[in-house]
C-alpha cells in the first residue's frame, strides 16, 4: 500500500458530499454535505504533507478546520432564521426571489 | 522514503471502505439524525486516518472540533428545527437524480484517473524528519513564524462569525410580552370557560398515572386535551380503557 490511498478515498468521499448537495432537500443535511466535503479537502492536504514530508499541509488543514467551525456557527444561525420566519428547513422552500 | 506498516495498511483497509459506506448513508437515510450521526462515524475515521499519518495534533483537533463541537451544534438545531417535510427523499426537481449521479460519476472517475496517473517527481517522503521534534512542536514553530498573519486574521474572521452569528439569532418582540394579568383576563373575556381554570390533568389510574394516558370525562370516554398534543401526533397515547377496573388482574397470590 501507498499513502495516494487516502486521497482516492478522500475523492470519493468529497464526490459523496457533492451528490449529496444536490440531492437531498433538508438545508440541515445540506450543510452536513458540505461538511463532509470539506473534510475530504483536509484528508488531502494532511496526505500530501505527509508525502512531502512538510507540516505546511497540516497547517493549512487547520486553518480549514477553523474556517469550517465560523462557517457551521453563521450558516446554521441562518438556517434558524429561515426556520423561524418559515416554518420549514426544506431548501425548496427558500425560493422567495424567483417569484 | 516512506515505508507503511502493515498495521496502518490493515488499518486503512478496514476503516477506508467503512468509511465510505457511511458516507454513502448519509445519502438515503431518510432521518437527519441518522445522517449526522453516520458523518460523525465518517469524521472520526478521518481523525484515526490523520493520527496514522503523522498528523497527531489534527486529529485529536479533528475530534474535539468536529465531532465534538461542530456534530454537537448540528444535533441541537436539529432538535430546535425538528421533523417535517423535507426529510423525505422524494424528487422534487424532475431528472435531478440522474444527471447528479451522472456527474458524480464522472468526476469520481475523473479524480481517480488523475491520481492515478499523476507523479511527484519525487517517492512519498513521510514526516519522521518534520516531526523530529514532536508534531505539535513543528506546527506552533511554523504557525508562529511562517504562518502568523493568518493566523491573525482567523482571529479576526472568528470574532466576524460569532458577532454574525449573534446578530442573526438576535429575535426583536414586535409586541410588548403579556403580563400575567393580561393572560388570565384573556382567558376569561375569550371563547369559553370550559379551560379558564387550565387544562385537565391526565389522567390517574391504580396502575397507571404517567402522562400519556388521557383523563376520563364524566361520561366515560377520554379527554385528549389532558395530554400534550405532541404525544397523541407521536403515537404515544396510551388508551385509558386499558386500565379500566374490570380490566385489572386483582387476584392475589398467596403468600407464605
Amino acid at each position: 500500500m501507498n499513502p495516494y490511498n487516502y486521497l482516492y478515498v478522500a475523492g470519493l468521499l468529497f464526490t459523496i458530499g457533492a451528490v449529496g448537495v444536490v440531492v437531498r432537500r433538508n438545508a440541515i443535511v445540506v450543510f452536513m454535505c458540505v461538511e463532509l466535503m470539506l473534510n475530504a479537502a483536509n484528508l488531502t492536504l494532511v496526505t500530501f504533507s505527509r508525502i512531502n514530508g512538510t507540516l505546511d499541509g497540516q497547517i493549512a488543514a487547520f486553518f480549514t478546520m477553523v474556517v469550517a467551525a465560523c462557517e457551521v456557527v453563521v450558516g446554521l444561525a441562518i438556517i434558524v432564521t429561515i426556520y423561524r420566519s418559515r416554518r420549514s428547513a426544506s431548501v425548496d422552500d427558500a425560493s422567495l426571489l424567483r417569484r | 522514503m516512506l515505508t507503511i506498516q502493515t498495521p496502518e495498511a490493515v488499518m486503512f483497509w478496514v476503516l477506508a471502505p467503512v468509511a465510505v459506506l457511511a458516507a454513502l448513508g448519509m445519502l438515503v437515510v431518510k432521518k437527519a439524525v441518522h445522517s449526522a450521526l453516520l458523518l460523525a462515524w465518517v469524521m472520526i475515521t478521518l481523525a484515526i486516518f490523520y493520527i496514522a499519518q503523522d498528523a497527531v495534533f489534527l486529529g485529536i483537533v479533528q475530534i474535539v472540533v468536529y465531532t465534538g463541537a461542530v456534530m454537537m451544534l448540528f444535533l441541537f438545531i436539529l432538535m430546535l428545527v425538528g421533523v417535517d417535510a423535507s426529510d423525505s427523499l422524494t424528487e422534487t426537481i424532475s431528472g435531478l437524480r440522474p444527471i447528479a449521479i451522472t456527474a458524480a460519476v464522472g468526476f469520481g472517475g475523473l479524480f481517480t484517473s488523475l491520481i492515478g496517473r499523476a507523479t511527484l517527481g519525487h517517492q512519498a517522503i513521510g514526516l519522521q524528519k518534520a516531526n523530529v521534534d514532536g508534531n505539535v512542536q513543528g506546527l506552533a514553530r511554523q504557525l508562529f513564524s511562517t504562518y502568523v498573519w493568518p493566523f491573525e486574521v482567523v482571529s479576526a474572521l472568528l470574532i466576524t462569525a460569532a458577532l454574525g452569528a449573534m446578530v442573526l439569532a438576535h429575535h426583536q418582540r414586535t409586541v410588548a410580552r403579556p403580563t400575567q394579568r393580561e393572560q388570565a383576563i384573556a382567558r376569561f373575556r375569550t371563547g369559553s370557560l370550559a379551560s379558564a381554570a387550565g387544562l385537565p390533568n391526565p389522567g390517574v389510574f391504580a396502575r397507571h398515572n404517567a402522562v400519556d394516558v388521557p383523563a376520563l370525562l364524566p361520561d366515560g370516554s377520554a379527554a385528549p386535551n389532558s395530554i400534550s398534543a405532541t404525544l397523541e401526533a407521536r403515537g404515544d397515547m396510551l388508551d385509558p380503557k386499558r386500565f379500566e377496573l374490570g380490566e385489572v388482574d386483582n387476584t392475589v397470590t398467596e403468600e407464605k
